[in-house]
């Protein structure tokens, strides 16, 4: 029977129940539904079920392929290392939307047609933000809500991309759309909010370091990932994605070199990994896909992992502010560790798992002959070393000691992070079962003398770089700050033409009807000149004369008609 | 330099414990252990061929060289862009 059951409703509809069990219980139940998923798609075959007719269009509740396949692993994967890591937090509200999350996005993972997925798409949103609002502080309920707006935004532009593109096709199957596709770039904006384009992006910088130690681990593996799959499902090969992507990586990292609340850093280069998939689904080719896919599997992991960390060292101290902190692995040996493991595997150390997936990436962009696409490829790779593979352990770690001595991070957050450590390793170490699981037919060698020699070059002598500007002084210190980015736009610059847009009407208006009023009051008074008490129409006549004036009116009307 | 020196105000806790890291002269050690391993690096350019795609590639110490350079120019413009983008903390809570 579970073979035929949709396995997004599994969480779903399982969230019902979290809300009425407590503590170890509830906890362990919130494990036992990804792990029962898990178990789930090993018995599912290639093939779609799930047919209905609704709105006059065939809808396939659920297509199972490879590519929807391997998300759903990741996804169920991702569930299982946030649920652990948050087993001390016995907060039904976060539990219950997790696992909401989590069903909404392997739901539309698994959907075959843009119905069910924007059906989906929404609830996942939903939820998101529930899950920003499950952290219960005022800037998390500020920052939800800008997300929200975002987000329906583009639930508005899938829904009606998918309306035009059902019109003029018949069809509302989820397959490759391309641009030119009537709504097809409707459908592409809808995608790109999710996966954080250029000037569209600023919701997840702004929302995801406002949830709680332990939702944000769960935030970062879903939405933007789903819009990956998304887009690599609609939008494989459409060639304005390659310089999207390749813009998205480069510039998220100079904000990641300032920006001081590392739990921000790493939301920052979250956008830039991003940009790396969105590059490869751009490119196109079988090994172009295979490396955009298989790096949000690995990303996945270590971004949860790095997230994880910084989530523990926010746990324990109360802060995520490089300013702050510093010194903490002589309390929290463990914690640095993973880090430095996450942080390795981010910069795509040999051995790590960004290495085994990244240089797919790269070496696509490199064969179809990308120059500019390629540099800046590179420069990003020795970017995201620089600030997620050195400054997020060093300041936070290292650096200058703060003071702080927190205890080490609690058993299950170190066991969620030594899984996360493991599983980055061992796919680093031995890629081919994840490889097996890709798209296409992998003929690709990672550990080649070249792909090794010349990434080592690339990373230590970015390494080199950070050290010489930390030893001369030149590397700009850690500042509690707000660093403007494109969310200025939204949060200082529309409220404030807003209201001097309103101010201006206010005044135009004050001034409108104060010139009407006066004009009234004119004739007003005019009015009152001859008709009031005094005026000249109101005296009161002697009867005399009125008397004498019917007088000579009879008279003459006598004269005239005796003539 | 100030944010580089470790255990500037280690707390009287700790019993005064030294780590390793807390000694200046390892943390320069560590630097000069990296700048050897970079050297090395460059020099492992000459004893392998390279399978590239673009002419640059091919460049002698290629990928060390750019790696340094953007890396270094990339915090740079970071420090620059402060001054333009940087505001207080609370700046929108204001």
């Amino acid at each position: 029977m579970i073979a035929e059951f949709p396995p997004g409703l599994l969480l779903i509809g399982g969230a019902v129940l979290v809300p009425f069990l407590k503590g170890n219980l509830r906890s362990a139940y919130s494990l036992i539904l990804p792990l029962l998923g898990i178990l789930q798609l090993t018995t599912f075959e290639p093939g779609s079920f799930g047919a209905m007719a609704a709105f006059g269009f065939e809808q396939t509740h659920v297509r199972i392929d490879k590519l929807s396949l391997l998300f759903g692993y990741i996804f169920y994967i991702a569930a299982v290392l946030g649920v652990l890591f948050a087993w001390h937090n016995d907060d039904a509200l976060e539990k219950s939307t997790a696992l909401v999350y989590v069903g909404a996005a392997i739901g539309a993972t698994f959907a075959g047609d843009l119905i069910t997925l924007f059906f989906y798409w929404e609830l996942a949103a939903i939820a998101a933000v529930f899950l920003i609002w499950a952290a219960r502080t005022d800037r998390s309920f500020r920052a939800g809500f800008r997300c929200l707006l975002i987000y329906m935004v583009s639930g508005v532009l899938l829904l009606s991309g998918a309306a035009m593109y059902a019109n003029a096709t018949g069809s509302v199957a989820f397959n490759n759309i391309g641009l030119e596709s009537p709504g097809g770039i409707f459908i592409l904006l809808a995608f790109g909010i999710k996966c954080a384009f250029p000037l569209l992006h600023n919701w997840l910088q702004d929302g995801y370091p406002e949830a709680s130690v332990t939702g944000t681990v769960f935030l970062s593996a879903f939405t933007t990932k789903l819009a990956v799959y998304a887009l690599a499902r609609g939008f494989a090969g459409t060639e304005v994605l390659i310089w999207i992507g390749v813009a998205m990586t480069a510039f998220p990292i100079f904000y990641a070199v300032i920006e001081n609340d590392l739990r921000r850093v790493l939301a920052y280069s979250l956008n830039n990994q991003l940009g790396f998939m969105v590059a490869g689904v751009g490119i196109g080719s079988a090994l172009a896909i295979n490396g955009a896919v298989s790096h949000a599997f690995a990303h996945i992991i270590y971004k949860a992992l790095l997230f994880m960390t910084m989530g523990a060292v926010l746990f324990r101290t109360g802060t995520a502010k490089g300013s702050e902190l510093g010194g903490l692995y002589k309390t929290m040996p463990w914690t640095t560790g993973f880090c430095i493991v996450g942080g390795a595997s981010i910069s795509a150390f040999p051995l790590f798992s960004g290495f085994v997936t990244k240089s797919m990436i790269l070496t696509a962009v490199a064969e179809e002959g990308y120059v500019i696409p390629f540099l800046v490829l590179l420069f990003a790779s020795a970017g995201v070393f620089h600030h997620s593979g050195i400054k997020i352990p060093f300041f936070a770690f290292f650096a200058h000691d703060s003071g702080k001595r927190p205890k080490e991070a609690p058993f299950n957050m170190l066991l969620a992070m030594g899984l996360a450590a493991f599983l980055c390793i061992a796919i680093g170490v031995y890629p081919q079962p994840l490889y097996a699981l890709l798209p296409f037919p992998v003929d690709y060698a990672p550990y080649t003398t070249t792909h090794v020699v010349t990434t080592l070059q690339l990373l230590v002598f970015s390494g080199l770089a950070f050290a010489v500007l930390q030893r001369t002084g030149l590397y700009p210190p850690e500042l509690r700050s707000t660093v403007l980015d494109f969310d200025f736009s939204y949060r200082w610059l529309a409220p404030r033409i807003i209201g001097w847009i309103m101010a201006l009407g206010g005044r135009a208006w004050t001034a409108m009807t104060g010139g009407v009023l006066l004009l009234l009051n004119g004739l007003i008074a005019r009015i009152f000149r001859t008709h009031g008490p005094h005026g000249i129409l109101a005296r009161t006549w002697p009867t005399g004369s009125m008397a004498l004036w019917a007088a000579a009116l009879l008279a003459l009307s006598l004269a005239f008609y005796f003539q | 330099m100030t944010e580089t020196r470790p255990n500037d105000h280690a707390p009287e806790k700790d019993g005064g414990k030294r780590y390793w890291l807390d000694d200046m002269r390892n943390v320069y050690k560590l630097f000069w252990a990296l700048v050897v391993l970079c050297g090395l690096l460059l020099l492992s350019d000459a004893f392998y061929e390279k399978h590239v795609v673009f002419e640059f590639e091919h460049w002698f110490g290629f990928f060390g060289l750019f790696g340094f350079f953007v890396s270094f120019a990339l915090v740079l413009t970071a420090r620059e862009l402060r001054k333009i983008l940087m505001r207080g903390e609370d700046y929108y809570d204001r």
